[in-house]
């Protein structure tokens, strides 16, 4: 075909074209041996089974119609699929059914199409095979000098390197104009809130009592069985109008109780907990995912997202993960009606380090 | 273009011209067709990933247009009242119940929600494998760096456009991703606090992030996605398409079928392949099913959730951190828990981003490279490349640590440490093991080029000898063989003014690290040599 017409003495030329401008481009410290095999040619061309057998290609004409036909079925199989599989009934498995078959017939018409089309490219359509030339991407020598000379004349008409002070006051003022636009940015955060105020301080306070999430049904003392685990928001999250989530993502706790000889409390802290029941913050000190998962016996809680691991018999000190902190704990007491209460908010801010926290 | 127009043709014009011609007398065009119509483009299955990626963004691009007229990026607090009997009542975002709504209310929606997830999936993962497709052949070489350079930041783009997408539900399982985002800003020194406010509109997880994102996803990063495409495509036809070596192919061709009709009709077709596949996925497999993950809340999560697949690597570094790496100094917290991560990726990015311009400096090659190298005559780079992908692989592997033990029944802490220890060692055995396979497979290039083929016939000699025969090449296989640069270290010498600068030692060290044990071609000579030694 068309490459026979391009083999042997057009790559002869394009050989000595290479000779001819190679010198200009240094090849750095390419060897470029001199006894170096020569390019051979193309091969001679082999025709394709459809261009010698008439039957063979007869047969691949009705292969790509036949996926054309198929498409056309597939595309009509989609749209009578979307009538035929409503999802008005509040069912799953209806939307199983209009999901999985419309989609199977648009891809019967996208695959017919698809493979119909690839199929008469390379089994019909002439197989030609051409050779372009390639120019090298600066363009001609002229050129460049033609495109350095706009450059360079502009230059001097505009006085750009020789009217410096002009120059440079426009550069100042370049970097200036951006500076307005760059301070409106600081309207993304509310005016008036003070971040690291903000991250420091939950909603326990003194007397808060401890509720179930997501119910918010108070917790008493007397109902949590030694081993088990509570996940706990303050009272009053669950009725808040606005930054619900926000003051839960600092204020959840998980209630555990231990036997009291299992703990180890320090000194300072003994008064913290009750008869075994501890409370610490579930928003892990490592980048913020909820500590979510207690195991019982080994007293370790850890967090799914990055594996930290927190040792609830000493205080939730890491023994293992990337997170540096131990969880805040809640101090916590009975009121008199043996409900479960906060003695303060978290001594430390909750959640993950930040670069003001110290 | 006027040698079709303005001919007073007397004869019958088929409808193919009059059609071209109406359109040219109007638009100019025929100038255009008549460059690019008939243009050889070079064919190879490994040129098809660049495909995939391109065809995969307008699949994406076609559902995502319409999923924006059903979803709602507002994150106002509604009881979901839909068709999905579970979450009835449920207090949720708007934007997460237009999300069910989408896949429980209007036909087909979760059809096209399901094909545009999987067509993200699939265009990262394209996007990735084309650049190793290029990287390990050495398309990146002159005069395609910058092409390098904008590809790999598409890659980043996508990255951003996946992320930015699958946060938009405001479901349980995305905003979790979106907590360990606001995590890692607050982590970061001096800025961290006040970007993390700026960003979530005030404390996490506030109200305004959905509509943020919503803005980047579908207005800016597409944006600027689809200007990097245009700007990558008119480079590839400005450069024309690399070339594998073979027979008849040279620096100064391109050689392959013409883009009218034959290339066309096989891009094309492809496109509706692509298209086709992901509809057929759509169709059968569920992806990103935010109703069983319920609403975002701060509180619960579930055990052995994994995000998106292309930000496993970063998800990885985190978890691979040993525990303490957090301090406060200056009265002030500096978390090298999260700096460290940050600060590796950001240097292999970077890596990644300039590695042309640095082979480029170590080699001083100035000529343009159109022939695509194969991997094993570039050993240094493949190895180089090999150390990479295994750092990039033990980082994505370690997102899924908690997975890893629970299925093979390992400790936790047992896979973390492997997985650390991939990532530090494993990249130095990665690259002495590749290099020396790739200098084993050019010896035997060399081998078969100089003695031939092992034919398996035995023959005996008339001695009593038995030998094997070896059927020599012929000159078309030999060229594939044969037809590759090889350079050698850099001598230092010294400059105009006498001087050896430190620039030059530091080139010349890595030039000897890169060249030092090549395996040059097989030269005419060397052929005729080993001939005259057989006989």
């Amino acid at each position: 075909m068309a490459q026979d017409d391009h083999s042997g003495a057009d790559l002869a030329v394009a050989d000595s074209s290479h000779a001819a401008h190679e010198p200009a481009v240094s090849p750095g410290t390419a060897i470029v041996a001199s006894d170096g095999f020569q390019n051979p040619g193309f091969p001679p061309h082999r025709p394709r089974v459809t261009d010698e057998d008439p039957k063979r290609e007869k047969r691949a004409s009705r292969t790509v119609y036949t996926l054309f036909y198929l498409s056309i079925v597939g595309s009509v199989w989609a749209v009578a699929a979307y009538m035929l599989f409503p999802i008005e009934s509040n069912d799953v498995g209806a939307v199983r059914l209009n999901n999985m078959f419309i989609g199977l017939g648009a891809t019967l018409a996208l695959l017919g199409l698809g493979f119909g089309i690839v199929h008469w490219g390379k089994s019909i359509m002439a197989d030609v095979e051409l050779a372009d030339e390639r120019h090298p991407i600066g363009g001609s020598p002229e050129t460049q000098a033609a495109a350095v000379k706009v450059f360079t004349d502009a230059d001097r008409e505009s006085g750009f390197t020789r009217r410096s002070v002009i120059r440079n006051s426009l550069i100042g003022a370049l970097i200036a104009f951006p500076l307005p636009a760059v301070v409106l940015f600081r309207g993304f955060a509310p005016q008036d809130q003070l971040p690291v105020e903000l991250l420091s301080h939950t909603m326990w306070a003194k007397g808060t009592r401890l509720t179930l999430d997501p119910s918010g049904v108070p917790i008493k003392a007397a109902d949590i069985t030694i081993g088990s685990a509570f996940h706990v928001i303050p009272e009053g999250l669950a009725e808040l109008e606005h930054g619900r989530l926000e003051e839960k993502a600092k204020a959840a706790v998980l209630l555990m109780r231990l036997e009291p000889s299992e703990l180890n409390q320090a000194p300072d802290r003994e008064s913290w907990s009750y008869d075994g029941i501890v409370a610490y913050s579930k928003i892990c000190t490592h980048v913020g995912c909820p500590v979510a998962l207690y195991e019982q016996h080994t007293h370790h809680l850890l967090c799914p997202c990055h594996q930290s691991q927190f040792d609830v018999a000493n205080h939730c000190e890491v023994i293992f993960g990337p997170a540096k902190r131990p969880l805040p704990q809640l101090p916590i007491a009975v009121d008199d009606e043996g409900y479960l209460i906060a003695q303060s908010d978290f001594n430390e801010p909750v959640g993950p380090s930040f670069w003001e926290r110290s | 273009m006027s040698t079709i127009t303005s001919r007073d043709d007397t004869q019958k014009r088929s409808f193919t011209a009059a059609a071209s011609t109406y359109v040219n007398e109007r638009t100019s065009l025929a100038g255009f067709v008549k460059e690019l119509g008939r243009k050889a483009f070079p064919d190879h299955w490994s040129f098809l990933l660049g495909e995939v990626a391109l065809f995969s963004f307008v699949v994406i691009l076609i559902t995502g247009t319409f999923l924006t007229f059903f979803f709602q990026a507002s994150m106002a607090e509604v009881h979901y009242d839909g068709s999905y009997v579970p979450l009835k009542g449920v207090e949720m975002s708007v934007a997460m119940a237009s999300t069910l709504d989408i896949s429980f209310d209007i036909r087909g929606g979760l059809f096209v929600r399901q094909m545009h997830h999987w067509a993200a999936l699939l265009f990262v993962a394209s996007i990735g494998l084309h650049m190793l497709r290029i990287f390990f052949t050495g398309a990146f070489r002159k005069p395609r760096e910058l092409n390098w350079v904008i590809g790999f930041t598409m890659f980043i783009l996508a990255m951003g456009e996946g992320f930015t997408g699958y946060s938009l539900p405001d479901d349980l399982l995305s905003g979790n991703g979106l907590r360990i985002i606001d995590g890692l800003i607050k982590g970061i020194p001096v800025i961290g606090t006040w970007t993390s406010f700026l960003l979530f509109g005030g404390e996490f997880p506030g109200t305004a992030i959905v509509g943020r994102l919503y803005t980047l996803h579908i207005l800016l990063l597409p944006a600027i996605l689809v200007a990097l495409i245009a700007i990558h495509l008119v480079f590839v036809v400005v450069h024309k398409h690399t070339q594998y070596a073979a027979p008849g192919k040279t620096q100064q061709n391109a050689v392959g079928p013409p883009i009218l009709p034959i290339y066309a009709a096989k891009a094309g077709g492809f496109f509706f392949i692509i298209f086709g596949v992901l509809a057929l996925i759509a169709s059968m497999f569920t992806i990103n099913p935010i109703w069983s993950y319920g609403p975002y809340d701060p509180s619960p999560v579930s055990a052995g959730t994994q995000p998106d697949w292309y930000i496993g690597f970063a998800d990885g570094a985190l978890r691979l951190i040993p525990p303490g790496w957090e301090f406060v100094w200056l009265d002030r917290t500096w978390s090298f828990n999260i700096l460290v991560p940050l600060i590796a990726i950001g240097i292999f990015i970077v890596l990644v981003v300039i590695y042309p311009f640095i082979e480029a400096w170590v080699t001083g090659d100035k000529r343009e490279h159109h022939i695509a190298d194969r991997p094993r005559n570039a050993p240094t780079r493949t190895a180089i490349g090999a150390a990479g992908v295994t750092f990039y692989a033990g980082l994505w592997a370690a997102a899924s640590s908690d997975i890893l033990a629970t299925h093979f029944s390992l400790t936790m802490e047992g896979v973390i440490h492997a997985l650390q220890a991939v990532v530090i060692i494993g990249p130095f055995l990665a690259y002495f093991i590749t290099k020396r396979v790739c200098i084993a497979l050019q010896k035997k290039d060399r081998e078969i080029v100089l003695h031939g083929y092992e034919s398996g016939r035995i023959v005996k000699l008339p001695g009593g000898e038995f030998i094997e025969v070896h059927q020599p090449l012929d000159e078309y296989d030999r060229w594939r063989l044969v037809s590759y640069d090889a350079y050698q270290p850099l001598m230092i010498r010294p400059n105009a003014r006498g001087k050896i600068t430190v620039g030059q030692k530091l080139r010349a060290g890595m030039s000897r690290w890169f060249f030092e044990d090549r395996i040059a071609p097989v030269t005419r000579g060397e052929l005729e040599a080993s001939h005259s030694a057989h006989h």
